[in-house]
């Protein structure tokens, strides 16, 4: 009876502890502050002579009237759109571009993989110089030309968009590297079938290649709109979210609810908004490519 | 006609060289076997009339034109890979469609071609499955169709028949060989194993170290090797080489020629071809005995030298005991000891 006891629960017990510190740490920081978010912003703000009250929904509504709050939104969601496709492109073509024996390979994965090496910050400063207006790079290469100075940053039209190409050019060669992976679990002999099939490099690429690479492009796909999402260290060194909002984002927003006007409980119910939007993306985005992947 | 020629191909990796002069031809609607050692350039060979490599130097020709330095696509060829190369994430049919629609053939002779190859290779259940839920004699069957639906007349083989069991083996054998025959396929077919080679082609190309050593039929090779590694390759167990020490000659110098030294040559003979002598013949002792079911293998011992026989059946000789063995003059191999060539016949 006893050992019967001890084979069945045993190994239970065992997992479970092994599991306990992992458990542990994810319930402490993920778990419980995910809890602590949304319960507070079911309150009020509380300062010292108002304490915290339960105010119901009174946040999202506020939330639903916020104008700085769709704007940030919608500044997001352009930020995605615009960053999510055209990274997975370049390092898909990046990728491609490495993966085959040519003279200086090395030296080439190297340049492409620097940027994802760099912290946000120094990232930030560099373009932060390329976009000053008049002696920075941009501006010098556009008066060789002929061309007018122009405060990149400075401008509600083109701000969003000097983020974008920063982002873009920091992150792809990260995702490049997933990618190459991927094209060298591909085994040769079927480039050589291909070849041998008459199949021309795109054909190649349509039928073969990219199909085989889907796994990693929804792992890529999700990282990468995670990231735009949750990324803002160079909104602090380059814009800080101007100007007049053109450049904020949502996570930068929340923090400034929070930590610059201390109201704390609505930067809880934002929060809970991102991490509503950020869960809602990805099971979009599993539900509808798994379909499409073969898995080896 | 000559389909497939190599004229004095070179392959030169670094300071390697792969195939050294080679020079052959292949007949339309032959089977040809490369057959070698691993590393000897058989398949080297292969991709180079496949085009997937370019020679260093010399020409390849199909159908009288030259190819040399023609991309895969524009040889008219097909292949069957080693691993059979299908695409994973495709579905058998589409894995078979796969190089017609890469050449835009019309829907209606795709459609007619696969029915035709499905049909050949009872593929039919098949058809909407992936590689990965096909055995190896299935995903075999599936790279065999997207040979035939090419109709390209011309298929390259590379060790097709080597992920498979013994016993699928010789199945896949007897069905790529009739499948040749009863399409008229010109076939050049790469194996390291003598016996496909021995049981499928209508000619075979012995390969070691870049260098063909023998081009003949199955009967070439099995009777008339000529060169020690020809006569040790064809053949199991392989011809004993013997150096013509003081013993062999005793026994058997009636039956050579003169000038016959343990330096200047060596006498091959044939396991089966030797027998248990009551007479005259060289004194050996036995040292192993492997039971086979049909035969028997005896390894001998004399003076130095090994040498194998085989007998039919079962027999009631015991290891230790010592027997006179025998063999007639027209079944002796006589080669060059220094290079290894057969020498003409006493």
């Amino acid at each position: 009876m006893k050992s019967q006891f001890r084979h069945r629960y045993w190994n239970h017990i065992n997992g479970w502890l092994l599991v306990l510190p992992a458990v542990f740490m994810i319930s402490m920081f993920t778990h419980y502050p995910i809890i602590t978010t949304l319960y507070h912003s079911f309150f009020s703000t509380g300062t010292a002579a108002h304490p915290a009250k339960f105010i119901g929904l009174e946040n999202y509504s506020y939330l639903l009237k916020d104008e700085i709050f769709w704007k940030v939104l919608s500044n997001n969601f352009l930020y995605s759109v615009c960053t999510v496709p055209i990274s997975i492109a370049i390092a898909l073509g990046m990728a491609l571009l490495v993966n085959r024996n040519i003279k200086g390979l090395s030296l080439i994965r190297m340049s492409f993989f620097s940027p994802t090496i760099l912290p946000m910050i120094a990232v930030a400063n560099i373009w932060l110089f390329f976009y000053t207006p008049g002696y920075g790079l941009f501006d010098q290469i556009l008066r060789a030309f002929g061309g007018n100075s122009h405060n990149w940053l400075g401008n509600l039209h083109t701000a969003l968009f000097c983020l974008i190409v920063m982002a873009i050019w920091k992150q792809s060669g990260f995702f490049m590297i997933f990618y190459l992976a991927a094209l060298q679990q591909i085994s040769p002999e079927l480039k050589e079938a291909g070849v041998a099939e008459g199949a021309g490099s795109w054909y190649y690429f349509r039928r073969v290649t990219f199909p085989l690479l889907m796994p990693t492009t929804l792992f890529v796909a999700i990282n990468a709109v995670i990231e735009s999402f949750i990324l803002v260290d160079h909104l602090v060194v380059m814009t800080k979210g101007g100007p007049n909002n053109a450049t904020s984002l949502l996570l930068y927003y929340i923090y400034e609810t929070a930590f610059s006007f201390w109201d704390s409980s609505y930067a809880a119910t934002l929060t809970v908004v991102l991490v509503l939007i950020l869960a809602v993306i990805t099971v979009i985005q599993f539900t509808t490519m798994e379909k499409q992947i073969h898995y080896q | 006609m000559d389909v497939i020629t190599l004229k004095d191909v070179d392959k030169i990796w670094g300071n390697f060289q792969a195939l050294n002069h080679v020079n052959f031809q292949c007949k339309e609607g032959q089977l040809l076997a490369l057959l070698g050692p691993s590393g000897c350039g058989k398949s080297t060979t292969l991709r180079l009339i496949a085009g997937l490599e370019t020679p260093t130097s010399g020409t390849i020709e199909i159908k009288g034109k030259d190819v040399t330095f023609l991309p895969p696509a524009k040889r008219n060829i097909s292949m069957v890979f080693q691993n059979y190369a299908l695409f994973p994430h495709l579905t058998v049919k589409e894995n078979i469609l796969f190089g017609l629609k890469a050449r835009k053939v019309p829907v209606t002779e795709r459609r007619k071609r696969l029915a035709n190859a499905v049909d050949l290779l009872g593929l039919s259940t098949l058809l909407d499955r992936k590689p990965a839920h096909l055995s190896g004699g299935q995903r075999q069957r599936v790279a065999l169709g997207r040979a035939i639906v090419a109709q390209s007349s011309i298929c390259l083989m590379d060790e097709p028949l080597s992920n498979l069991d013994a016993k699928l083996r010789q199945e896949m054998r007897q069905e790529i060989r009739s499948l040749q025959q009863r399409l008229d396929m010109t076939m050049i077919y790469v194996t390291h194993d003598q016996v496909e080679a021995m049981t499928m082609a209508d000619e075979i190309i012995l390969i070691k170290d870049g260098n063909i050593e023998q081009h003949g039929t199955a009967e070439d090779l099995y009777n008339r090797p000529e060169t020690i590694f020809a006569a040790k390759f064809i053949g199991s167990p392989p011809m004993n080489i013997l150096s013509p020490d003081a013993n062999l000659m005793k026994a058997f110098s009636s039956m050579l020629p003169d000038g016959i030294t343990p330096e200047s040559h060596r006498i091959g003979v044939r396991p089966e071809d030797i027998q248990i002598s009551e007479n005259r013949g060289i004194n050996v002792e036995i040292e192993t005995i492997e039971y086979l079911g049909a035969d028997t293998m005896i390894g001998c011992r004399f003076g130095e030298q090994r040498i194998t026989m085989t007998v039919k059946g079962k027999n009631r000789l015991h290891i230790g005991d010592h027997i006179t063995l025998d063999w007639k003059p027209d079944h002796i191999h006589l080669f060059d000891a220094q290079s290894g060539r057969r020498l003409k016949n006493i």
